[in-house]
Formats: structure tokens, sequence, C-alpha cells
């Protein structure tokens, strides 16, 4: 018995790129794992027939003609944010400071409709709103790409503790104009004579906003896949050194694609305060400029690919909302049925881009 | 007058939590992963020790015949279980399948935080009890027993042994965790692994373990500081939400102590401080001041990040590889 050593039992090599549809069949695979997770642990906590389940869950969204708007609603924000992070996350910049740059983008809206309202026209209040949360979101984005390029700071990192900076200046300012006083909040901001507030489009509150972040997807794409800018910002992600060697100005591009990040997270601010909500709280971007990171990453940052993630997102957390309506649960069920397909996903890319080869019998 | 004897201990109070997490995240990032799931991570800690307690209190006749032993045994352990297995999900998925550590932290933050906040806000309903609130008062006495000189020795008592068992023992896991670190073998191998794993790699040390094993204890670390919060802080009730951005807080704080869990202690201390300075300082009917001073520790990080990439000193640096997924074969 002269047994030779062995190598391991398998080891991991990386793939050929895999065709599309190959990797759409992992991606959907997984996607079906995650419900099935997910089905059974609704049916252990509610003890409810599985195919009522579902039921609830396609009611959450297309249920009334209410609930599909405030679907729509959602899913425009969501992917407005998921937007802006794109080019930054293709460029390799982790930015998770979304949150702090919608903040901001909220926080000057609502200044320029208190500050402002009554002493200048309406459309002019509108010009200077737009201006100011979008100027406010690029250079809330532009600070950390600012160290980041000169003495390479860790962006993550900061980019996170500008989330907590922005909340804390809302904070500060709700307190500051909260109406009626001591009541710790803002209300509706000049209800009466509705300076500042977007127009409405056709009948509908929310089709506005609907529009704009398509549009928005659009010329995204367009920015990202045919422009000398999109080109650049890919070229700096893959590899700083070639970028640099092939005369691009690295800094320039961090500094100008964290400011378009930065800009339209301030105009998803702007959509949320002065389109919709009317109003200013600390919890107004929801926790999308987390989410919004999950949704791009699955996309692979493609900006189509992100209506798709999106909207399986915003799906699933209506009509996980609904179930837990339904049942008396906490809402946050939504969150962790939602969280439990995002590890699926996350996990199924190893499928996508290694294989795992077996250790062969040795003759 | 500033009122020290007061403030000091609800400084600490407010600085355990951070303390564990930050040992907790500290470790996790010297092995070159960079938890973002600490937050969720320090829920789930905090809701399995509650769903622990509540179990075993339930299945008491009466909330005084309660066994301080098992009272805190139970919850510690079921803590331990839920954040070790928070840190195992985030290692399967970034260091055995390589995912991306960002998506995959902030993924575990969202799902930690539902997870609480769910079972927090259902857990009566689940269960079916006949009481209104999850308010562990029985099991918190427990973990809340003080030296039992502590009443006695004047100021000095109060500053110092006025505290739950947990305060000494997250000091006691951030020096151990110090010194393995600075001094050890096993430190100098895990600082290897989150430096340049494919040295490391070279050199032999078996990098997938040393990450998994500083991840998942590290979790564990962290999980206790929302254990610590629930049943100390909070004398245990569950409020939904109410751990707030605590987790993050506990994430710069590892900046601001440039990855050294001994200068933790003090600096969790000078965190807590600043997150309860506005009760101590006399700003009349201002109260907007107060969240410009909860903003204070975030623009002290920020600051210490900015000066430590400028300064460029080696020592002081993040881990190198921090954030990255480690692929043998990929050059």
């Amino acid at each position: 018995m002269n047994k030779t050593k062995h190598g391991p039992l398998a080891h991991i090599v990386k793939r050929p790129a895999m065709s599309w549809y190959q990797a759409m069949a992992i991606r959907a695979a997984a996607i079906l794992l995650a419900a099935l997770v997910c089905a059974v642990i609704t049916v252990v906590l509610t003890s409810q027939n599985p195919l009522a389940i579902f039921k609830t869950i396609f009611e959450g969204s297309f249920g009334s003609q209410r609930r599909f708007w405030v679907m729509m609603q959602n899913l425009a924000m969501l992917l407005c944010v998921a937007l802006a992070m794109a080019p930054a996350f293709r460029m390799r910049f982790w930015n998770i400071g979304g949150e702090g740059q919608i903040m901001i983008g909220v926080l000057a809206t609502a200044a320029c409709m208190i500050t402002l309202s009554g002493k200048i026209p309406n459309a002019l209040l509108i010009v200077i709103e737009i201006v100011s949360a979008i100027l406010a979101g690029a250079v809330w984005g532009a600070i950390p790409a600012f160290f980041k390029a000169k003495w390479d700071t860790n962006e993550t990192l900061f980019t996170l503790m500008m989330n907590y900076v922005a909340t804390q200046l809302v904070a500060y300012f709700i307190i500051i104009w909260e109406s009626p006083k001591g009541s710790g909040k803002v209300g509706i901001i000049n209800q009466k004579s509705q300076a500042g507030w977007l127009p409405q489009v056709g009948s509908q509150k929310y089709l506005l906003s609907v529009l704009v972040v398509a549009v928005l997807t659009v010329i995204m794409y367009i920015y990202m896949r045919y422009t000398k800018h999109g080109y650049e910002l890919t070229v700096v992600g893959e590899s700083e050194r070639t970028a640099r060697y092939v005369g691009i100005k690295v800094s320039r591009v961090i500094l100008r694609t964290m400011m378009l990040s930065g800009a339209v997270c301030g105009l998803c601010g702007l959509l949320m305060v002065a389109g919709t909500d009317h109003t200013i709280t600390t919890t107004l971007s929801g926790g999308r400029g987390f989410t919004a990171v999950m949704v791009a990453w699955m996309a692979k940052f493609n900006p189509i690919g992100m209506i798709f993630t999106s909207f399986l997102l915003v799906f699933l957390q209506k009509g996980a909302g609904e179930i837990a309506t339904n049942f008396g649960l906490n809402q946050s069920f939504s969150d962790i049925l939602s969280s439990i397909i995002i590890f699926f996903l996350i996990g199924c890319e190893f499928f996508i881009q290694y294989k795992i080869v077996f250790r062969k019998e040795e003759k | 007058m500033f009122d020290f004897v007061s403030f000091i201990p609800r400084a600490v109070g407010q600085s355990i939590p951070l303390l564990l997490g930050s040992t907790g995240e500290t470790l996790t990032e010297k092995s070159g992963n960079l938890n973002l799931g600490i937050p969720g991570i320090m829920y789930v800690g905090a809701i399995s020790g509650v769903i622990g307690a509540f179990f075993y209190e339930q299945s008491l006749p009466s909330p005084d015949s309660i066994n301080p032993v098992l009272g805190i045994l139970i919850p510690l352990c079921c803590s331990l279980l839920g954040s070790f297995l928070m840190g195992l999900l985030y290692c399967f998925l970034t260091v055995t399948l390589r995912a991306n550590q960002n998506v995959t932290g902030l993924a575990l933050t969202t799902f930690g935080v539902g997870f609480g906040n769910f079972f927090g806000g259902s857990l009566i309903k689940l269960t079916g009890s006949s009481v209104p609130s999850i308010a562990l008062s029985a099991t918190s006495k427990c973990f809340r027993m003080k030296l039992p000189f502590a009443g006695s020795t004047g100021v000095v008592g109060k500053l110092l042994f006025s505290y739950g068992f947990l305060a000494y023992l997250a000091i006691v896991i951030a020096l151990v965790s110090a010194h393995v670190l600075k001094r050890t073998r096993i430190g100098l191998h895990l600082r290897a692994v989150g430096e340049n794993p494919a040295t490391a790699d070279a050199a032999g040390i078996n990098v997938a373990r040393y990450k998994y094993f500083a991840t998942c204890i590290g979790s564990m670390i962290a999980g206790l500081g929302g254990l610590y919060y629930i049943m100390d802080y909070a004398s245990g009730v569950w409020s939904n939400d109410a751990f707030g951005d605590r987790g993050w807080l506990a994430i710069a704080l590892v900046i601001f102590t440039i990855w050294r869990p001994n200068v933790g202690i003090l600096a969790s201390i000078l965190f807590g401080g600043l997150y309860i300075l506005y009760l101590y300082i006399p700003t009349g009917t201002d109260m907007a001041i107060k969240e410009i001073y909860k903003m204070l520790p975030y623009l002290v990080t920020i600051l210490v990040l900015i000066l430590i990439s400028l300064r460029k000193k080696r020592e002081n640096q993040p881990p190198a590889s921090l954030g990255l997924s480690y692929f043998r074969e990929e050059r």
C-alpha cells in the first residue's frame, strides 16, 4: 500500500464567462429556492395554506389601484437611489452613504420650502429647490470623494459616517422648524399655499416621480454604457493603474462620479419632500440608501436590470407587509423575507463565476 | 457644576455595548473582513437572549423563583448562539462563496434588525402568552447584580463597582483581545491574514480558518453588546428600534481607536458620554443643540479617518486587504 499524498478533495476554479441565459437560470433557481424558504417560514409562522399566502403577497402590490401606485412610488424611489449608486460602484467606490445624500437633499428642499415660501414666485421657488437639492447631494457625495482621491481615505467608512452627520443635521433642523412648537416634528409644509410643491402630473400624485425616475433610468443607462464618462469610470473601477497609464485623470473621475451619485440621491430627496410627502422626518429615506446598494449590486449595476431587482424587493416588501397586517405580526417581517432573497442572490453569484472541481481518481 | 458622579456611570452604561461591538468588529476587521452586519448582529444577540429569557421566565411559576445561574446562562447562551450563527452566515457568504463584503454586511444588518424587531414585536402573539409586553425584570435583576460592597464604598463604589457583570466582562474581553492581537502568534497570523492573505497563505497559514474564527468570535462578542443593552441598560424591557444606531457607532469606534481594543475602553466611555452629554449641559430650552452633540462622535470619527490617511503612518492604517475577498488562484 504505497498511497501517494492526495490533493484536496475539491478545489475551486474560475469559470470562463457563462452565457447570459445560463447565468439567468442560476439566478432564477436561487430566487425560487429563496421563495421556497420564505414560504416555509411564513407557513410556520402563520399556519396558513401556502396558496392563500401567495395570494396575499400578490394583493400587497396589486390589490387595489391605490396599492399599485404606492408600490410604483416605492419602486421609483428605490430605483432612483440604486441608479445613483451604480456609477460609483462600477468605479469600485463603495458609496454606502446614499442614506446621507438623500437626507441632505431632503433637508435642502425643506429649507427652501420653509424659508422662501411667500417671498418669491412659486415657479422660481421650485427651480431654486431643485437646484439646491441636487447641489446639496452633490456636495455631500463630493466630500468623501475628495479625500479618497487626494489621500486615499477609506470611502466605505467615510460615507457611512456621513449618513449620521446628515441625519443629525436633519434632526437639528426639525426641532428648529417644528410646528406646532413642542411637537417634535414638522407637519405638512405649506399645506395651505402649497408653495414649493412639485406640480401633479395627471390625476395621480405619484405619477411625476415615476416618470422622472423612468427618464433617469434611460439616461443613466446611456451614460454608463455609451459615453466617455461611463467608459472612464469603468476603467478606473477595473484597474486604477491602467486608467492612469492611458491618461485618465483618476481623481477627477472619482470626484465627478461621486458628485453625480450624490446629485441623483439629492434628486430623490427632492422628489420625496416636494413631490409626495411634503414633510421632513429623520426616517424619510427609510434605509433606501442601504437597500439600493444591494439592488444595484444584484443587477450588476445595469440600470435596466435594476428595474427588476428593485421591483422584486418592493413587491416582496409590500406582500410581506400585507401578510404581517393580516396576521397581526410585526411589519419587520418584510425585512426578514427580503434579506433571505438577497442572501440567496448574493450566494448564487459564486456558482456563476466559479466551479468546483473534484479530485480525479488516480489510475 | 457638572455632576460627574452621576454622569460617569451613565456614560459607562452607554459605552459597554459600543465597547463590545467595537472589540468584536476590530477582531473581524483584523482578519480582513469588513463586517457591516454588526448592527444586525447586535440586534440578533439582544433578541436571542430575550427569547431565551422569555421562555425561561414563562416556564417559571412566579418570577421570584428564578434561579440566578440559569437566569444568566440561558440568555447568555442563546445570545452567543444567535450571533455566532450570524457570523457564520457572513463567513459562508464572503469567505467560502466570495461574495462582496459590503453587500453581504448590509444584507445581514437588514436581516438582523428585521429579525429583532419582528420577534420583539410578535413574540407575545406567536407564543400566545398573556403578558402585555416583554419585560424581563427577573432576568434583568440577575444581570444587574452588583458587587456586595458597591453600596457601602461611597463615590468610588458608584464610579467603579456599580455595574453588572457584563460590563467588567466587556473590559476583560477588550484587554484580552488587545493582548492576543498584539502579543501572541495567533494575533500575528491574524494580522497577516488581514494585511496580505496571499502572503499569509504562502507562509502556511490557513486563511479561511482564521477568517472564520475571527469573524465568528467577533460576532459573538458584538452580540453580547446587544445582550448587555437589553438586560442591563434597558432593564429587560424590549422596545423596537430602541437600540438605535449604536451598531454603526461601534463601527465608528473601531476607526476612532485605530483598530486597538484596549484604547476602546476609554474611547467608548468618551463616545457614550457624548451620546448623553446633552442631558448634563445646561442648554435651557434649546432642545435642538442636543442633536448636534449626537453628531459629534461621527464627526470626530471622520476626522480621525482623514488624519490617519493623511499621516500615512503604517501602524495606524486599516488592514490592507479590508473588504476584499481572498481567492488563492486569482493573481
